[in-house]
C-alpha cells in the first residue's frame, strides 16, 4: 500500500493543512457551502412539510418528489445551475445542494406530521387550540424525531455531495481528489478520500448525537434501537448513496 | 449575405448557447450512443453483481443475529462514504479503468440490496416456514418456494432503488474518465459551458433511470401475479 503511505505523508505535512487553499481553507469552504445549503433547504422544506402534513394534502407530491430526485444525478444539477445566469461559483453549488436537501426534509416532516395520533389533535382542538397552535404546539413536538432524522439525512447528504462540486471546478475538499487525479498524485487522491470520508462519517455521528440530545421523548441512540421486523427497511434511511 | 454577417457578429459577441439542440444530438449520435452503452453496461453489471453477492449475505445475516449487526453496520458505513472518495480509494489499485467505477458501484448497490433482501427475508412469517418444514420441505426448497416468493416484493423494491441510484452514480465515474453520460456533463462544462451537451447528458441520465424503473416495475408485476389483485 505505497499510495496509502504517500497519503499519510501528505496528511502529516503541516504545510498541506495551513497553506492558502490547503486542507483547512478547503474544509472551511466545504462547511460554509454545506451549512448555507442545509439552512436554505430547511427554510423551504420544513414549513412546506408542516403545511402539507397538517392539512394532509400533497402526500403523493412529496413521495413523487423524493423518488424523482433520486434519479437526477447530483453532478447534473451542480452543472446545470452553473450554466444559468447565476454563473459558476459557490452560489450555484449552494443552490444545487439546497435543492437536493429539500426532498428528504420535506418527506420526513410530512410523514412525521401525518404520524401524529389523530386523537391527540382532536383533543387539542376540543381544548380550543387554533389550527396554528395545533401545528406548532402539538404536532411539531410529536413529529420532532422524524423531522430531525430528515435534517440529519439531508445534512450528511449535502456534506457528501459537496465533494462533487470539485468535478465541475467548484471548491471544497473534493478538490484535493480531483487535483490529485490531474497530477497523477495518488497519495493526494487517497489523502483527499480519507478526509472526505472522515468528514462525512463525523457529520453523521455528530448529528446523531445532536438530534438525540434535542429530541424530546425516549432517549435511545438510533444504532442501539432494536430493528423492527418488516418487509420495508427503515423508513428514513439515507435512501441513496451519494 | 446579411444573415451571414449577422452570424459572424453573433459568433464574436455571444455564441448561441441553447439549452437543447437536436442537431447536436444528431451530429454526435455515435459518441452519445457509445457513452449510453457504457452507462447501461456499468449499471446492469453493478446491480447484477451486487444482487449476486447480497443474496448469500442476507441469507447468512438472517441465520445469526451476531452476523446481522456487523453486516448492517458495515453497510451504513459504506453508505456514508461519498462516491468520489470511494472511487478515489479504488483508483490507485485498479487505475483509470471501468473496473474502478464498477467496484465502487457494486459496493453501493450491494449495500442497498443487502438491507432490502434482509428486511424481506426477516418479514417471512415464522409459522409459514414452520408449516413448510412440517410438510417436509428441505432447506433448498424452503428457500426457493417459500422464502423467495414471499420476500420478492421487498427484493424488487431494493433492486429498483439500487438501479435508479446506480444510474445517477455512474456519472461520478468521470473522475476516472468512465462516467457514461456523465462524460457529456463534464465535457460540456469544459467546452466553454456548452449547455446542449450538458443537458443531453443530464436528461439522458434521468430518462434512463425512469425507463429502468418502469421496466423493473413491469418485471415485478410479471413475477408476482398473485399480488396484482391485492394492490389494485
Amino acid at each position: 500500500m505505497n499510495h496509502f503511505g504517500d497519503a499519510m505523508r501528505y496528511l502529516n505535512d503541516p504545510f498541506n493543512w495551513t497553506r492558502s487553499d490547503g486542507i483547512l481553507d478547503l474544509l472551511a469552504e466545504h462547511l460554509r457551502i454545506s451549512t448555507l445549503a442545509v439552512l436554505a433547504a430547511m427554510v423551504v422544506a420544513i414549513p412546506l412539510g408542516m403545511l402539507l402534513g397538517h392539512t394532509g394534502r400533497g402526500g403523493g407530491f412529496s413521495v413523487a418528489l423524493s423518488n424523482v430526485s433520486r434519479a437526477v444525478p447530483t453532478l447534473a444539477l451542480l452543472t446545470v445551475f452553473a450554466v444559468t445566469p447565476i454563473g459558476f461559483g459557490p452560489t450555484a453549488t449552494t443552490i444545487a445542494l439546497a435543492v437536493f436537501a429539500i426532498p428528504p426534509m420535506l418527506t420526513n416532516t410530512y410523514v412525521g406530521f401525518r404520524g401524529v395520533d389523530r386523537d391527540v389533535v382532536e383533543a387539542a382542538r376540543a381544548m380550543g387550540f387554533s389550527e396554528r397552535q395545533v401545528a406548532t404546539r402539538v404536532e411539531l413536538p410529536l413529529a420532532m424525531p422524524l423531522l430531525m432524522t430528515g435534517v440529519r439525512t439531508a445534512a450528511v447528504q449535502v456534506v457528501a455531495t459537496a465533494t462533487l462540486a470539485a468535478l465541475v471546478a467548484g471548491g471544497g475538499l473534493g478538490r484535493i481528489i480531483t487535483l490529485g487525479f490531474r497530477q497523477q498524485d495518488y497519495g493526494a487522491v487517497v489523502a483527499g478520500a480519507i478526509l472526505v470520508a472522515a468528514l462525512a462519517v463525523l457529520t453523521e455521528v455528530l448529528l446523531v448525537a445532536v438530534s438525540w440530545a434535542l429530541t424530546p421523548g425516549e432517549k435511545r441512540l438510533p444504532f442501539l434501537t432494536a430493528r423492527r421486523v418488516s418487509g420495508v427497511p427503515e423508513p428514513t434511511a439515507a435512501g441513496v448513496p451519494l | 449575405m446579411l444573415t451571414a454577417v449577422d452570424g459572424a457578429v453573433l459568433a464574436v459577441d455571444a455564441a448561441p448557447n441553447p439549452w437543447f439542440d437536436l442537431s447536436y444530438v444528431i451530429d454526435n449520435r455515435e459518441s452519445i450512443l457509445r457513452l449510453l452503452g457504457e452507462h447501461v453496461r456499468l449499471t446492469v453489471a453493478a446491480v447484477v453483481l451486487g444482487a449476486l453477492i447480497a443474496l448469500p449475505l442476507a441469507v447468512l445475516a438472517r441465520r445469526s443475529r451476531w452476523l446481522a449487526g456487523p453486516v448492517l453496520a458495515t453497510s451504513t458505513l459504506i453508505y456514508t462514504i461519498p462516491s468520489l472518495a470511494m472511487f478515489a480509494f479504488v483508483a490507485p489499485v485498479t487505475g483509470l479503468t471501468t473496473t474502478t467505477v464498477l467496484i465502487g458501484l457494486v459496493l453501493y448497490s450491494l449495500v442497498i440490496l443487502v438491507r432490502n433482501f434482509l428486511a424481506g427475508l426477516q418479514a417471512v412469517p415464522a409459522d409459514v416456514r414452520e408449516a413448510a418444514r412440517g410438510m417436509g420441505y428441505g432447506p433448498t426448497r424452503l428457500f426457493w418456494q417459500v422464502d423467495m416468493p414471499l420476500a420478492l416484493p421487498a427484493f424488487m423494491a431494493g433492486i429498483r432503488v439500487a438501479t435508479v441510484s446506480t444510474v445517477a452514480l455512474v456519472t461520478v465515474g468521470v473522475i476516472v474518465g468512465h462516467g457514461g453520460l456523465g462524460q457529456l456533463i463534464t465535457g460540456g462544462f469544459a467546452a466553454n459551458f456548452y449547455r446542449a451537451q450538458i443537458v443531453t447528458g443530464a436528461l439522458g441520465c434521468v430518462l434512463l433511470a425512469l425507463l429502468a424503473d418502469l421496466l423493473l416495475a413491469g418485471a415485478e408485476r410479471l413475477l408476482t401475479p398473485w399480488a396484482r389483485g391485492v394492490r389494485a
